[in-house]
This record gives structure tokens, C-alpha cells and sequence, in this order.
């Protein structure tokens, strides 16, 4: 008995040894991710991933496009506008911060090489706040959501492509963290992302469909029925660590900047169609 | 006999845990407990969102809008043999199957002990 078990443990310290090695580089995950849902739902055209599971939910599909012929996100894109054309107390506003104007999402979450670290648009648009002598705004809805909802509009039609550039061996690491947050189990109920947005995606939570990973993060900032106002990324992501009674992490913390990094990669290729309207 | 078995399961689950360092192997063993729960109270648990929420994820006959993650809870006796496998089961999904995404009932202490008996109960029934 003991030699079979410390067999198995030499077995397993050199299958473990092994596995750095084995280990699929950021191009490879995206291959394998993109492929399993274009596999799992075989009959959705790549681009409509972007639209969560209204993309495989006939019926929910009819009631989201009556939602959108009066987009509740509307007044919110109006008053980001306006935030973005009002100064700051100093007399510079936020062109100065993002000289190619607001339709940038595209640039973001992106590889900080100077400070080590992953910048989302949020961030750098509090980080612009900051620089002018502004208050940062609270990450999680508000002000915030209308600024990035107004963005995001103008961002619509740009191409998600998220770089991991391969000189700096930390933006590989913070891409393997964000992914580890991705798959690993966590809180009460013992869930990963992955539990239900991938293996489990297209069935259903009770009478909720589950939508499939491919695509969650084209659309956001997005009005959630639920909340009964706009919410950010990391809004949705709270919302979910809760749900599985999991403490969620910081807003626009390492971590969920990093999850956004993984995620967001996972969906190079895909059109941005934010701001978005969800149950 | 019962620390033989302790002993041996130790040194499995650190065999095993050296195999798969990345995921964490479950042993939080379900405590011995005398199944002796009420059906009826089960059900309530097993249909309410904040407890047992079966219906979430199982088909359960006579219950409203149930969710398709989790195989259908019909001819529970036939298939388990035991009311002590269902109560594994219920206790810890993961130790059967790692891949499995049901919440460990037992061993996260989701249901307390007689709400965990109660709804062990009601699935035997089914």
C-alpha cells in the first residue's frame, strides 16, 4: 500500500514538474476557447457571441430587441457626452487625457509595460481625473458607467484585440492569473466562472440560460433590467462572486483587471457592441 | 479500524493532492449521522432559493420551472442503492466526480445538519 501511494506521489510530483512545460501558450487558449463554443453551439454566427445568450434564447432574443428599439442606456450615452465635453476645474477636460477621443475601447484593458500591469479604460479614465486634480469616480455604476456607456457608443463597430505582448514575461503572468481566476472554484456553492459559463452554458438555471463565455465582454457597460440602472465589467463581476457566496475582489483590484485581461483576449476578433441592455 | 482508515485516506489525499497540485482535492469525509430525516421539510428546502434550491438545477415531478444542469431526481433508490450514497452525494458531489459543479451541500455547511438529513430524506423518496 505505501509503495503503490508513494509511487503515485512520484507520478504525480513529475506529471506536475511536466506540466510548465506542457502549458498552452495565450494564442493556443484562445484557439481552444473560441473553437469549444463555436462547437458547442454550432449554429451561432461568430459575431452574435457578443449577444450573450440572446445569441441562443429565441424568446429572450424578441423581448431584448423591444428593449432595444427604445435603448434604456440612451440618457446615459447623453450624459457621458456631456461629461466628456465639461472641463475639469483646471480648464482641460478628458480629450486632453485620451487625444484619440472617446472612441478608444478598443485600446483597453492594455499591458502597462512601464508600471507592470494591466490598464482598463475605467481605470485610465480615473487615473485622467486624478491627474486633473478630479475626485476618481466609484467603479461600480454612476457616473462612471455614463462616461464609459458614451465611450463604449462611440467605440461601437471597433474590433476587440486585446495584445499580451511577448517582451515583458509579467504581462504573461498577470494573463495566467486572470485565467486562473477564470476556472478555479470558489465561495459557498464551489463555482468558477467556468462551472457556468462554459461546460454548463445554453442550459438552464432554472428558466435562466446560461450565456456561453465567448463574448461577455464586448457589451459592457450594460443596463441591467435587474438593477434598474447601468453597471460596469466589474459591477457584473461582484455580482457574481456574490452569487456563488464568494467575496467579491476590489473593482478595478489586480485581479478582477487581470480577469478582464484574460477574458477580454478570449474574445479577440470580436466586434465591441456596448453599451448593452441585459435582464 | 477507524483510524486505519483515516491513516490510509491521509496518505491518499496527499498522493493525490501531489498529483493534481492545482485542484484541490476534497476530504472533508461526511460525518457519520443517522438519516433519519423528514421528507416533507425536505421538499420545502430542496424547492427554496435560499436553501436546498434543487429545483435550480434538477427536474423534480411536481416542481415549477426547474432548471436542466443536474440530471432529472427520478428512481433515486434503483440508482443509489443507499440512502447513505444520496447523502454522499448531497454531501459532496465532487468526491464521485471532480468535475461536478454541484455545490458540496454537507461539507460547506450550505444546509444545516438536519436541513441536510431532511432534504437527503426527500431526494431518497423521489
Amino acid at each position: 500500500m505505501r509503495n503503490t501511494i508513494a509511487m503515485l506521489a512520484v507520478a504525480g510530483v513529475v506529471c506536475t514538474l511536466a506540466t510548465p512545460l506542457l502549458a498552452a501558450t495565450p494564442q493556443e487558449d484562445q484557439a481552444d476557447f473560441q473553437a469549444y463554443f463555436k462547437a458547442r453551439f454550432p449554429n451561432v454566427p461568430e459575431q452574435e457571441f457578443g449577444n450573450g445568450s440572446y445569441a441562443i434564447d429565441p424568446i429572450g432574443r424578441e423581448n431584448w430587441e423591444a428593449i432595444e428599439e427604445f435603448p434604456p442606456y440612451e440618457t446615459s450615452i447623453d450624459n457621458g457626452h456631456e461629461m466628456w465635453d465639461t472641463p475639469f476645474a483646471n480648464g482641460k477636460t478628458y480629450q486632453d487625457c485620451f487625444p484619440d477621443g472617446p472612441a478608444v475601447e478598443n485600446q483597453y484593458p492594455r499591458w502597462d509595460k512601464d508600471r507592470g500591469m494591466v490598464v482598463t479604460l475605467p481605470l485610465a479614465i480615473n487615473e485622467c481625473r486624478e491627474a486633473n486634480g478630479e475626485e476618481p469616480l466609484p467603479y461600480l455604476k454612476g457616473d462612471i458607467a455614463e462616461l464609459l456607456a458614451y465611450m463604449t457608443f462611440e467605440s461601437r463597430g471597433q474590433v476587440t484585440n486585446v495584445e499580451i505582448p511577448d517582451d515583458d514575461p509579467r504581462a504573461l503572468e498577470a494573463y495566467e492569473k486572470g485565467k486562473q481566476v477564470w476556472f478555479a472554484r470558489r465561495g459557498q456553492f464551489n463555482f468558477s466562472c467556468a462551472s457556468c459559463h462554459a461546460a454548463n452554458s445554453g442550459t438552464t438555471l432554472r428558466t435562466e440560460i446560461l450565456s456561453p463565455g465567448y463574448g461577455h465582454t464586448t457589451h459592457f457597460p450594460v443596463y441591467r433590467s435587474k438593477w434598474g440602472e447601468m453597471g460596469t465589467l466589474h459591477r457584473r463581476y461582484s455580482g457574481c462572486f456574490k452569487q456563488v457566496r464568494a467575496k467579491p475582489y476590489e473593482p478595478q483590484g489586480e485581479e478582477f483587471r487581470d480577469l478582464e485581461y484574460f477574458m477580454t483576449y478570449m474574445n479577440n476578433g470580436l466586434e465591441l457592441n456596448g453599451p448593452g441592455a441585459r435582464k | 479500524m477507524r483510524t486505519r482508515i483515516r491513516q490510509t485516506g491521509a496518505l491518499a489525499a496527499t498522493a493525490a493532492a501531489l498529483i493534481t497540485l492545482s485542484t484541490p482535492i476534497t476530504w472533508a469525509d461526511m460525518p457519520e449521522m443517522e438519516l433519519n430525516g423528514n421528507a416533507e421539510a425536505g421538499k420545502e428546502i430542496a424547492m427554496d432559493r435560499s436553501k436546498g434550491n434543487c429545483i435550480a438545477c434538477h427536474l423534480i415531478v411536481g416542481g415549477e420551472s426547474p432548471g436542466a444542469i443536474g440530471p432529472a431526481l427520478i428512481a433515486i433508490a434503483p440508482r443509489f442503492q443507499t440512502k447513505e450514497a444520496v447523502a454522499k452525494q448531497v454531501w459532496d458531489a465532487t468526491v464521485r466526480n471532480p468535475e461536478a459543479v454541484m455545490p458540496p451541500f454537507g461539507k460547506h455547511e450550505i444546509l444545516t445538519e438536519q436541513e441536510f438529513k431532511d432534504v437527503v430524506e426527500y431526494v431518497w423518496s423521489l
